[in-house]
């Protein structure tokens, strides 16, 4: 771990893609042209704008990209608004990375995946998603349940099209909450859709959306016959540091920047319920 | 008193007229009271107490309790009064879901001002007259409850309850009080000097926001301090200057409003006579547009929001020197 | 032992202050707090200052890097400078003890860089106790305010100060100043000790006790009821945090200063609202899950994480300061019950 942990380092933004009227993913590298450091997939980077401020993001791109990361963000605030007006060339700042990422070197080997999605959700788990896929052979079958407000707010949407959906070890159901004319495609909401697909209960499954999605389609896995113990899900909290010290994102004894973002829903039953 | 208190708040607990009651509760050390909401006459007996330490100006936590169903009684202190029409003024309180019960104050000390005078470990508070005997670990000492004061209660404007449902004890007057007399000495600095008065003070300040949180005059759902658009959300000083600009702006928008109850000094931890700065707003108004008391009255239009043909033009600065 | 009178003093503290930058708690503006010392300066008579000694290694206000914006470019200034050897003297027993807490967190991987250099130049000198007040309760966590911890210890008497080395650092000052130092027995200091222990026995807090919540009590504490009552009069200000000697929750920010961005850290509240919030959403609503997630982090979250040691030292500071009185102690003994 860098020894000066809250001194950035350059990052350049060399591509800016809009995936929804809100998320556009952005490419970073180095001022070499190069990565500005590795990841596992599920951890994060502090992204920022000096002047502006600083914020946690997932690291979207895997990590078996080697050529820059990406980073799929929606604008809410006024970093994320900043990054949104931004052009390509521009600089900004970023250190990292931070959290535990999934465990794709322990639990999840040999394992068949089910990951679950809602919107912006996609973006933390599109890295563990295309890291599996690139190391395939020691993974099981993948199978990605991924809903939005519309067909129009589906995250890489055409990375799922064309890669995904084309991939023999990959399953897509994709789900939009209304009708929309030139969607052909599962309307209805993520939960129920999980209900009605009936996913075998021996996957391991990830999950990242609002917090309605996930109370729901948890509570749907477990009717399913799903346990706690092999549904995991990444957090999102208010950070400063990325270190574990300033205090920000203590939820229990935890703190998510540095324990997290990454929990397996069993652990989670053993903090506040603070999230 | 204590006693009478108790048996009004249950008799009005009793016949409905209140659903709770907003006092007092006792701690630790006699002197570390805890403002609260009692609910049953059970939790009346076991906590509620007033006595000479029951600082607290309990006006503001009408803001957030008349928000809830039913009716609160409070106790106010004259000088909690003036808090509570200011806040009527105001329109932050709902009239209609208070029962004020006036109480008589003969002035408050309280833990922090006895340690000033050198009485550390206390053990037990009596009151034994004009005196406060406190027993400490190194033995008993006398102090005289004038000596004890705080400073506002010793420059106290009033004994006179402005608004109330019903009394207990007597009413008292408005009192000629001398609070003016620090502001006038500091006028009668050089302006270094006042500077340099005011940087030793407030350059204490731990930026805790304290004196803003317990004010009653500080009402914003948000406060600008705390909007990070305003430019000047810095938390901790960013410039040995910002803590100035945090007291001065904040004196600046509590002018004609504040009814100069004096919290702000009493829980500031580096204790700044913060007062003094609002008591300089509240005699400057005095002077340049006739004698006016924040809160004495409720619906009045204050001098700094109430435009006429006589208001002084801003040269008056200059015409008075600066001071 | 090494003993000198008290009369010399002054000029103990001019000798440490010709070699290095020496702080003593003084009173300013009628306030003691931590001062550089200047040739004639008096130490406070107050038993401790109102902000804690931690400012010295964790600053309210620091600035961690500069940035310089042009254009779409960036360049970053490591502001740091060498950082200046430094001596606190007089700290009491409880703020010395709040250090080793400090380190628990700032120096644990990955390490706070700011917080070591400053803990690596600092040497600290503690005082004795002699008159506790009756909102100390460090006994409660072990420390003997009679003999405090530090690189050195002194103990003021009538007459002398009195002072002991117990770390390579307190040897390296007290070499410095030997010459005005004089051998003595320590009787006098012993007298003092036990004097000192027998009114720490006599404390309105002397039995107060954090014991309860040692064990797996996480969530039984964190789902009380008494939560909602205790926070009920909270004004949300950020004083007990800010006198804390263990508080060290921070935030950074960035600041324009029309020349360049200067990025800093503060001291920051959980207390306060905007501490959790985010632009999507806000996990602790109202200022009971606030309060809460406070005394928490102290009583329970902390000691989870490091071996059973509680984040307080039992100052006093927020007895005495907050401004409605409420505070670890009344919130401990009202837990208690439901654990």
């Amino acid at each position: 771990m860098n020894t000066e942990a809250l001194i950035p380092k350059i990052g350049v933004v060399t591509k800016i893609t809009q995936e929804t009227p809100d998320v556009k993913t952005f490419q970073v590298v180095g001022l070499d042209g190069k990565k500005v450091f590795e990841h596992k997939p599920g951890q994060c980077a502090m992204l920022s704008v000096p002047g502006v401020g600083e914020g946690m993001f997932s690291i979207t791109s895997s990590p078996t990209n080697k050529e820059y990361m990406e980073f799929s963000i929606k604008k809410c605030g006024c970093v994320t608004s900043w990054l949104h007006a931004m052009e390509p060339g521009q600089q900004i700042t970023i250190r990292g990375p931070y959290g535990n990422g999934f465990p794709v070197d322990t639990d999840f080997l040999g394992k068949d995946l089910l990951v679950i999605a809602g919107g912006i959700g996609l973006a933390p788990v599109r890295s563990v998603i295309n890291y599996c896929r690139d190391n395939h052979e020691k993974y099981g079958s993948i199978q990605v349940i991924y809903g939005s407000r519309s067909k129009d707010d589906l995250v890489k949407y055409k990375e799922i099209i064309d890669e995904w959906e084309n991939d023999p070890n990959m399953i897509v159901n994709l789900t939009i909450d209304r009708e929309q004319e030139g969607w052909d495609g599962h309307v209805g909401f993520v939960p129920n859709y999980v209900k009605e697909l009936n996913p075998d209960t021996s996957k391991t499954v990830i999950m990242c959306g609002p917090p309605v999605m996930i109370k729901f389609s948890l509570a749907g896995l477990k009717e399913l016959g799903f346990k706690e113990t092999q549904v995991y899900t990444t957090f999102e909290l208010r950070m400063k540091c990325g270190i574990g010290k300033c205090g920000r994102c203590n939820i229990g004894n935890k703190y998510v920047c540095k324990d997290g973002p990454v929990f397996r829903f069993d652990q989670m039953d053993e903090l506040p319920n603070e999230y | 008193m204590q006693g009478m208190m108790i048996n009004r708040a249950k008799e009005l607990l009793r016949d409905g007229t209140v659903n709770r009651v907003l006092g007092w509760q006792a701690g630790e050390f006699v002197y570390d009271i805890t403002p609260a909401v009692f609910e049953t006459e059970e939790e009346l007996d076991e906590g509620f107490v007033y006595n000479g330490f029951c600082g607290n100006n309990l006006s503001k936590y009408l803001v957030k309790e008349t928000l809830k169903e039913g009716k609160i009684l409070v106790f106010l202190k004259p000088c909690d009064t003036y808090s509570f029409n200011q806040l009527l003024t105001e329109h932050r309180i709902d009239r209609e879901k208070v029962y004020v019960v006036g109480i008589p104050c003969e002035g408050k000390t309280s833990g922090e001002m006895l340690k000033s005078k050198g009485i550390s470990g206390i053990t037990g508070i009596s009151e034994d007259g004009d005196n406060f005997i406190v027993d400490t670990v190194y033995g008993q000492t006398t102090i005289a409850k004038a000596d004890a004061l705080e400073e506002r209660c010793k420059t106290c404007k009033s004994k006179k309850h402005v608004a109330y449902d019903e009394l207990i004890g007597e009413d008292g007057e408005v009192l000629d009080s001398h609070r003016f007399d620090m502001v006038a000495k500091l006028e009668a600095m050089t302006p270094d000097e006042r500077f340099a008065f005011w940087r030793g003070q407030l350059s204490k300040c731990i930026r805790c926001n304290a004196c803003r949180n317990v004010c009653p005059a500080c009402t914003c759902e948000q406060c600008v301090f705390d909007n990070p658009k305003s430019g000047i959300a810095q938390k901790a000083a960013a410039d040995s200057f910002e803590e100035n600009m945090f007291h001065i702006i904040r004196a600046f928008h509590v002018a004609g409003r504040c009814t100069d109850c004096g919290e702000c000094s009493r829980v500031c931890p580096q204790n700044i006579p913060l007062h003094l700065l609002n008591r300089k707003f509240i005699k400057d108004i005095d002077e340049l547009y006739g004698d006016y008391q924040a809160g004495a009255e409720v619906g009045t239009r204050a001098p700094l929001t109430n435009y006429t043909q006589d208001d002084v033009e801003p040269s008056i600065v200059y015409h008075r020197e600066g001071k | 032992m090494l003993k000198i009178s008290l009369d010399k003093l002054g000029s103990l503290f001019d000798a440490i202050a010709e070699k290095e930058a020496l702080y003593i708690p003084a009173d300013k503006a009628g306030q003691p707090q931590y001062m550089r010392y200047q040739t004639g300066m008096q130490m406070t008579e107050a038993l401790n200052t109102v902000r804690s000694a931690k400012d010295f290694f964790f600053p309210q206000t620091e600035n961690l890097v500069n940035f310089k914006v042009s254009g779409k470019t960036i360049e970053i200034i490591d502001p740091r400078t060498e950082q200046e050897d430094f001596v606190v003297f007089g700290v009491r027993g409880c703020d010395v003890r709040s250090f080793s807490i400090l380190d628990k967190v700032f120096l644990v991987d990955p390490i706070d860089t700011y917080y070591e250099n400053r803990r690596k130049h600092g040497t600290i000198v503690s005082m004795a106790c002699t008159r506790p007040s009756e909102t100390c309760f460090c006994h409660t966590f072990g420390i003997d305010a009679a003999e405090p911890e530090g690189d050195a210890v002194c103990w003021k008497t009538e007459d002398a100060l009195y002072i002991k080395a117990n770390t390579e650092k307190g040897e390296a000052l007290i070499e410095k100043i030997r010459p005005m130092l004089e051998e003595s027995d320590d009787s006098a200091v012993e007298a003092q000790k036990a004097a000192t222990r027998e009114i720490l026995g006599k404390l309105p807090l002397a039995n107060f006790s954090t014991e309860k919540f040692g064990g797996d009590v996480l969530l039984k504490a964190f789902n009380s009821e008494k939560w909602a009552s205790l926070s009920e009069a909270c004004l949300g200000c950020g004083t007990c945090t800010f006198v804390c000697p263990t508080c060290q929750c921070y935030d950074i920010r960035d600041y324009d200063t029309g020349h360049g961005i200067q990025r800093f850290r503060c001291w920051d509240s959980c207390m306060y609202s905007d501490f959790t919030l985010m632009a999507g959403g806000q996990p602790r609503l109202t200022q009971k899950e606030r309060f809460r997630q406070r005394f928490m982090h102290k009583l329970v979250y902390f000691p989870a994480n490091n071996n059973g040691e509680y984040g307080c030292v039992g100052c006093g500071r927020c007895l005495s300061k907050c401004p409605i009185s409420m505070n670890i102690v009344k919130v401990a003994k009202s837990l208690e019950g439901d654990l």
